[in-house]
């Protein structure tokens, strides 16, 4: 019953954001167009965090270099091609993942956390302090990418409606990209690793290649999400890959319930309205965002999707009995680095 | 580089990473003792400034300003632990992280709404007032010779009371098996509620000591809070020795850091990226020991 | 104040955008239809590090149309708000809801640059009016100069490139630059070489602490082991306090003078106390400039606000004043693009600082004063440069 209507809620959202263009005024046509670009970045390290069991406080490093990949590779007065510049971006993502991965994913739990900040901080202070784009006042991209599909330009950027249902079909693509590859042999492989990577391994499994996989996956589309953001707006700073924003994409993940493909959307969407409300209500709005974090972290551990009523199995979706098997990965997270020693022995 | 002026660069190197040291500890042992993760540590830290700025305007003391502002974090601590922290001792570390993140945000506004968003200074006390002359330019303040021998006394303090107490020995049992300990007619609750109350305490008492060297500013607190973080991981999470030694080596890097001039392909690398120096120094700690100099925890 | 009004209409504004998301199509409200009054757009910190520097800002506005009971150009006002928190991730963002959001007519922001690259860039696209208040990049009066962009304040490469004169004329030829290793730092730094330079004078090294790190020990050695005859430097709020006094606490401040960029002593002496005393700066404005202007500017200031201006209020008071003498040109008329521009191009302010105008590139163009901290107070010395004009390269205006 309940899944039936929430199918038809679904249905009704879909219906809602194809439309909204048609009615809504230019700032919340761009407004939502930010939100969907924040969707694509929650889901990307959705996959890492909710499903893989990888938490990384880094994650803006490859939102960031995307950026700035689009920015360095725009000419000064024309326009870069899209999908040279969207190639590039993605692939540079991809790259500098594959890099950090190696690195970072010998180490786990808190380490791994730690680990993954650092680089991010190491990537913010070489361009907050070298000249190579702009320096701390950021870069512009004056002319944005131009699509075209030979010799045609089916969507043009700088138009804000065009933008808008170019970065909702990536965001749906990208849905459903996670849907097809959580679905596959090797989703139920990271989906293992999460709940119990030891036994993964002695089972046979090489855990470390796919959780590099992963990573490079989860960088790839933090990469598109920080192509689309840069190309919005056309401003590039340091802050795109700072640790605030590695902070609130992770409570965006988290607020909206990890491990499933509908909470980085209900997080995002919910905490930058969330955000702008509290904001139009008051001067100490952060004290508001604070306290709802706050509460959510204590009365709500499985974030706003569990509120929703569990799914049956196999949707891509965690199974609802895996409330139990998530339990128990969050005590081998916590105590890989944590306290309680000696669980790695047990296991 | 000069003789004389390399040895007082790495005075200002030990001295700077004592302070770090000092901010660091308490964030060491709250996850080494407790397993939480506390991304609120920074807040402390800046909450202790603020304290240290009103309260000697209050007080018209510094001294009594420091005394009541231990009490105070203590209070705030018990409270924060009662009120929070014990919810999230069996969940992961997600959930820490958040509720944590959470109350950076809160915190950060009930100083504004408190203190307001000024820049102040907070004067040296006069006893300390004075400088000693290391070389015909440069004085070297008294009050930060001072600083440094409060952070080896309590670095001392700390080891004595972990390694050698009876309260350092259920606090180390409480760490190893909370269930066991708690079997042996510990009170568990009230001991980690002490700790982490100690924790919050070493924080505010850091940043109420650092207030008349540094400045009293709304930004201070996230600021220190990367650098312990990188303090903790690369000393071993837990670890109150490896946080000694790692806090050092960082405070030896960034001073080196800054000045020391090396060139690579024509490139001037270190001033040019002083900033990156001790992530990279974290990276590379973490690459060749995964979980820190000092793994073992409490030694 | 009309602030609460303003909240009302953008939490609306924003309830009817949620609205419409969920379905509820109440989006012809949100259409705001433009009423004849000039609608005036505050982009500021008004929380964070820099939020002192807003409401400043914001109180010297509002002081200036007071003047005019409160009207421009014979129209009522109506003003929005956007708190911009100095953050410049969320800079593009904030300026879209000041500017296609609440469709202002002009907006008056920011302080910080890296936001007001954000603003400017926004700004470039939508052609919409923009004053800024403070933000110093050179680029924003520079290579991004564009006919609908104006700035009342500064140019990062203005308040330190009198300095070289100054100090080479006080006989220290040999200067040690520090500041922070972030745009605003490094463009002072070259234009207090520029000027250094062709006063005779050379730096002997520069010296970098990263943004935003407070700890100078180690470069305060160096200065001491390299023993040049002055030291200039670039540093504003905390971080001004804390070097200050930690250059006072080293000794050096007896044996090689300090000179600065006057935000170094700015809005934080109290807080530096003794260790400021005898600092060198030059800067745009002073508190204790005395001419009968300033004078009553201070005084009305205080009363209506209860507290003292400083330079942050005085750039917003002529924000002010560049707007009622444009809006008084062409008889209230704000959409009159080109006239409006015409207007603040050709305007003569006859400020607090000192008369200035308008250069080629839309950047003041003003005397620069050489001040001296004495008994907690910035007294001015003379001043160091008359009608200084950013050289504004790279605007092809």
């Amino acid at each position: 019953m309940s899944h039936r209507y929430q199918q038809i809620a679904l249905l009704v959202a879909i219906a809602l954001l194809l439309v909204f263009p048609l009615l809504g005024d230019r700032f919340y046509v761009q407004f939502v167009t930010r939100m969907l670009i924040m969707v694509v970045f929650a889901s990307s390290l959705n996959l890492l965090v909710g499903y893989t069991g990888l938490v990384s406080l880094g994650h803006a490093a490859f939102f960031g270099i995307a950026g700035y990949i689009v920015a360095l590779y725009s000419p000064e007065a024309h326009a870069a091609g899209f999908w040279s510049s969207l190639a590039l971006s993605v692939g540079g993502a991809a790259l500098l993942a594959c890099l950090i991965g190696l690195l970072v994913l010998r180490t786990s739990g808190i380490f791994f956390i730690m680990a993954t900040l650092a680089f991010a901080e190491m990537l913010f202070y070489l361009f907050h302090d070298t000249s190579i784009a702009g320096g701390s006042d950021g870069i512009y991209i004056n002319e944005r990418p131009i699509l075209t599909i030979g010799g045609w330009v089916p969507i043009d950027l700088s138009n804000f409606v065009h933008f808008y249902y170019l970065v909702l079909a990536f965001a749906a693509a990208v849905i459903l990209l996670l849907r097809v590859i959580l679905q596959s042999p090797f989703g139920k492989v990271i989906v293992g690793i999460r709940v119990n990577e030891h036994r993964m391994r002695s089972i046979g499994f090489d855990t470390f290649r796919y959780k590099l996989v992963c990573f490079v996956i989860a960088g790839a589309l933090a990469g598109l999400a920080g192509y689309l953001s840069a190309v919005q707006f056309g401003v590039v700073n340091p802050e795109m890959l700072g640790w605030h924003q590695s902070g609130s994409v992770l409570m965006m993940v988290i607020l909206g319930g990890m491990g499933t493909l509908a909470g980085p959307v209900i997080g995002a969407f919910s905490l930058m309205m969330l955000e702008e409300l509290f904001q139009s209500m008051t001067k100490h709005w952060q004290l508001l965002t604070g306290v709802v974090i706050v509460l959510v972290a204590l009365y709500l551990p499985r974030g706003l999707a569990g509120l929703l009523p569990a799914r049956p199995a196999g949707n891509g979706e965690l199974p609802s009995a895996g409330s139990s098997a998530s339990r128990s990965a969050s005590s081998n997270t916590a105590s890989t680095g944590g306290a309680p020693a000696g669980v790695q022995d047990r296991v | 580089m000069d003789p004389t002026i390399f040895l007082i660069q790495l005075l200002n190197g030990v001295q700077y990473g004592l302070l770090l040291f000092l901010v660091a500890s308490g964030l060491t042992l709250i996850f080494g003792i407790m397993g939480v993760i506390n991304l609120a540590h920074g807040s402390f830290y800046m909450v202790g400034a603020y304290l240290a700025w009103s309260l000697t305007q209050a007080l018209g003391s510094f001294w009594l300003a420091l005394a009541a502002g231990i009490v105070l974090s203590v209070v705030l601590g018990m409270l924060l632990e009662w009120l929070f922290i014990r919810h999230l001792y069996r969940r992961d570390h997600l959930q820490q992280v958040l509720l944590t993140y959470g109350l950076i945000l809160v915190f950060s506004e009930l100083r504004s709404i408190l203190w307001g968003d000024d820049v102040h200074g907070v004067a040296v006390p006069a006893m300390l007032s004075g400088s000693i002359a290391l070389t015909e330019t440069l004085a070297y303040p008294v009050y930060r010779f001072w600083l440094s021998a409060i952070c080896v006394l309590l670095a001392g303090l700390m080891y004595y009371l972990i390694q050698h107490t009876r309260l350092g020995m259920m606090i180390r049992a409480g760490a190893t098996n909370r269930e066991m300990t708690q079997s042996l007619g510990i009170d568990i609750g009230l001991l980690y509620r002490f700790v982490f109350a100690f924790g919050v305490a070493l924080a505010a008492f850091a940043g109420m000591i650092a207030a008349p060297v540094s400045s009293v500013f709304p930004g201070m607190g996230n600021q220190v809070l990367i650098l312990c973080f990188v303090v903790v991981v690369i000393g071993g999470l837990g670890s109150v020795k490896g946080a000694l030694a790692a806090a050092l080596l960082i405070g030896l890097i960034d001073t080196f850091g800054k000045v020391v001039e090396f060139e690579l392909a024509g490139f001037q690398v270190l001033p040019e990226l002083a900033g990156m120096s001790v992530f990279v120094m974290m990276a590379i700690v973490l690459l060749w020991r995964p979980e820190g100099l000092f793994s073992r925890r409490l030694r | 104040m009309i602030k609460p009004l303003t909240r009302h209409s953008s939490r609306r504004d924003f309830l009817t955008g949620v609205g419409a998301l969920a379905g509820v199509s109440l989006l012809p409200l949100a259409g705001c239809a433009k009423s004849d009054k000039v609608r005036v757009g505050f982009m500021l910190p008004y929380t964070g590090t820099y939020a002192q520097l807003g409401i400043a800002i914001e109180n010297g506005f509002r002081l200036a149309l007071a003047g005019q009971g409160g009207k421009l150009g014979g129209r009522e006002v109506e003003y929005f708000k956007v708190d911009d928190e100095s953050n410049p991730a969320k800079a593009t963002d904030n300026a879209n809801k000041i500017i296609t959001r609440d469709k202002v007519d002009v907006v008056v922001g920011t302080v910080h640059s890296g936001v007001a690259m954000g603003l400017i860039k926004v700004a470039r696209e939508t052609g919409s009016l923009v004053l800024i208040p403070n933000a110093g990049a050179n680029a924003a009066t520079g290579e991004l100069c564009s006919p609908n962009v104006f700035r009342t304040s500064f140019s990062n490469w203005q308040p330190t490139h009198p300095l070289g004169k100054v100090m080479v004329g006080n006989g220290h030829k040999k200067a040690v630059f520090i500041t922070w290793k972030y745009a605003a730092g490094e463009e002072a730094l070259a234009s207090f070489a520029e000027g250094y330079r062709a006063a005779g004078g050379s730096i002997v090294k520069e010296l970098f602490v990263p943004f935003p790190n407070v700890e100078f020990q180690a470069l305060l050695t160096e200065i001491a082991a390299l023993q040049p005859d002055a030291v200039a430097c670039f540093f504003a709020g905390g971080g001004a306090v804390k070097f200050v006094k930690d250059y006072a606490a080293a000794g050096l401040k007896q044996k090689i003078p300090l000179y600065g960029s006057g935000f170094l002593t700015e809005g934080v002496l109290d807080a530096q106390g003794e260790a400021a005393e005898g600092v060198m700066t030059t800067l745009h404005y002073a508190d204790s400039l005395d001419n009968a202007r300033n004078a009553a500017f201070r005084s009305a200031y205080r009363d209506a606000y209860g507290t003292d201006a400083d330079v942050y209020a005085v750039q917003g008071y002529d924000t002010g004043l560049l707007l009622i003498q444009a809006l008084e040109k062409t008889g209230g008329d704000i959409t009159d693009r080109e006239a409006v521009i015409a207007a603040m191009e050709g305007a003569v302010i006859d400020s607090p600082r000192g008369q200035w105008t308008m250069s080629k590139a839309h950047n003041p163009v003003q005397d620069f004063y050489l001040r001296r901290v004495e008994n907690g107070d910035n007294k001015v010395i003379g001043v160091a440069w008359s009608a200084l004009e950013d050289p504004a390269r790279g605007c092809s205006m």
